[in-house]
């Protein structure tokens, strides 16, 4: 369970968020809404503590994100996240890419780590693109790596960050649908999108975000039908 | 004017001797940019740091092994640290001439280097809860290592020319000294210093050639 209590977060003098609260169950999809600057992106690289924060807390399964004696780099193995720029390793081939964190950070034996890369490479559909450098892939394709990737790490949780926002429109739909499986298989997500379609799909939840302040959040069919808040209905509205 | 006659056999039957002094030549370079990245690497980690006095350090050593001239700084090491009472033979302050002038380019060019990896790629390391070490060996570095790569051979090349230099302060059993020595007996200026121009061109036409083989088995992206 993903607990976020009263957080607060500024750049310098300007205050990205305001006291957010929300609380993530296990097997739950939360998607976040919003326009740019409402502070979703930031959130996400709170959590997993990325980013430090000014005040209030956030505990993953009782460990408390931003103690001083907690060991993020133990925590963030259970927390998985993928940006809206894939950052896939250049000089390494899409095997070794997924390979890398099990081997060095698990410390899994080479045949073991192989065996799960190319499990999840291909569950996300890249079996045939093993021994290939990333950049001789499409960007829907490097960002289903970066996802295979970040799998491979056997998260509980994961994050995604706008992970369809760099591409072009015909690859998205491929990222979108891996999301989507991994929402039918039980991962616990937290999802930051501009894709009202699929945040309306596959979210148990949906949270608008406006300003650093969370404004609404429901059911999608409660938000996207009826939203109470007169900025999330002004934001519907426009994305519309 | 017109009246020299080449006498290139002089030249040839030196050869061997010639050819004995490119491999002095050649492991005083080597030698010179195995230190020059080592020192290069430390003054990195100096720039990098919190302390104004190393970075301080760093940035005048930078600067000065850019900007003053290569034999200014081995005639310091031979000359200027003698009337400090360190007197080094002329292999030693050659090679430590070089050395420092290796680590003042070599610095620049890693800090290039790793200003060119994007600070995501380490970000994307730690959020998959690797340490900061492991971030940078494993993933910055040996992209680092690409783009320094070429700009190092250049270096690499330079620093056998530079050797020459070593005449200056003594040194007689490199190629350029060899050659040197070899003039004052015959005044065969010409042929001898022509012969050695085309050694020197060869060895560096080879470090090249094997750079670029080495960097095409290394970086296959």
């Amino acid at each position: 369970m993903i607990e976020i209590k009263d957080v607060r977060k500024s750049f310098s003098t300007l205050e990205v968020l305001k006291g957010i609260n929300l609380t993530v169950n296990k097997g739950e999809v939360v998607t976040i809404i919003g326009g740019s600057g409402s502070g979703k992106s930031t959130l996400l690289t709170c959590i997993n503590g990325l980013e430090p924060i000014n005040a209030g807390q956030i505990t993953i399964d009782g460990t408390v994100v931003h103690a001083k004696d907690t060991d993020l780099n133990k925590l963030r193995r259970k927390v998985g996240i993928v940006f809206q720029q894939w950052n896939a390793f250049p000089h390494l081939t899409v095997l070794e890419n997924v390979m890398l964190a099990p081997r060095k950070v698990l410390g899994l034996a080479k045949e073991k780590a192989e065996e799960i890369a190319v499990k999840q490479l291909t569950h996300v559909g890249l079996a045939e693109k093993l021994n290939v450098y990333p950049n001789r892939m499409s960007g829907g394709q490097q960002q289903r790596m970066a996802i295979a990737r970040a799998l491979a790490m056997s998260p509980e949780y994961m994050l995604f960050d706008e992970v369809t926002s760099a591409l072009d429109p015909m690859l998205v739909g491929e990222v979108l649908d891996t999301l989507k499986m991994l929402a039918e298989e039980g991962m616990t997500m937290i999802c930051v999108t501009h894709e009202m379609a699929f945040a309306r799909d596959v979210s148990d939840r949906v949270a608008f975000f406006h300003h650093g302040v969370m404004a609404e959040i429901g059911t999608p069919d409660q938000l996207f039908g009826a939203p109470q808040h007169p900025d999330t209905q002004a934001f519907l509205a426009s994305v519309r | 004017m017109l009246n020299y006659t080449f006498h290139w056999n002089q030249a040839f039957k030196a050869l061997p001797q010639m050819l004995d002094g490119a491999v002095v030549t050649l492991q005083i370079a080597l030698l010179s940019m195995v230190l020059g990245v080592a020192l290069a690497l430390t003054l990195t980690a100096f720039r990098l740091s919190g302390s104004r006095i190393l970075r301080g350090f760093a940035a005048t050593w930078v600067e000065v092994a850019r900007n003053t001239p290569a034999l200014f700084q081995i005639y310091m090491a031979h000359f200027g640290l003698g009337n400090f009472g360190i007197h080094l033979n002329p292999y030693t302050a050659l090679l430590i001439g070089i050395a420092f002038n290796n680590a003042g380019y070599l610095a620049e060019n890693f800090r290039g280097a790793l200003k060119a990896i994007p600070d995501t790629q380490a970000r994307a390391g730690r959020s998959l809860g690797m340490t900061p070490i492991q971030s940078f060996r494993l993933i910055v570095l040996p992209q680092m290592l690409r783009v320094a790569f070429l700009p190092a051979t250049n270096q690499m090349v330079w620093a056998i020319l530079m050797t020459s230099l070593g005449v200056t302060v003594g040194m007689n059993t490199d190629l350029a000294g060899i050659t040197q020595e070899l003039n004052a007996r015959s005044f065969r200026t010409f042929e001898f210093f022509a012969l050695a121009a085309v050694i020197y061109y060869i060895i560096a036409k080879l470090v090249t050639l094997a750079a670029r083989l080495l960097a095409a088995r290394m970086f296959k992206y």
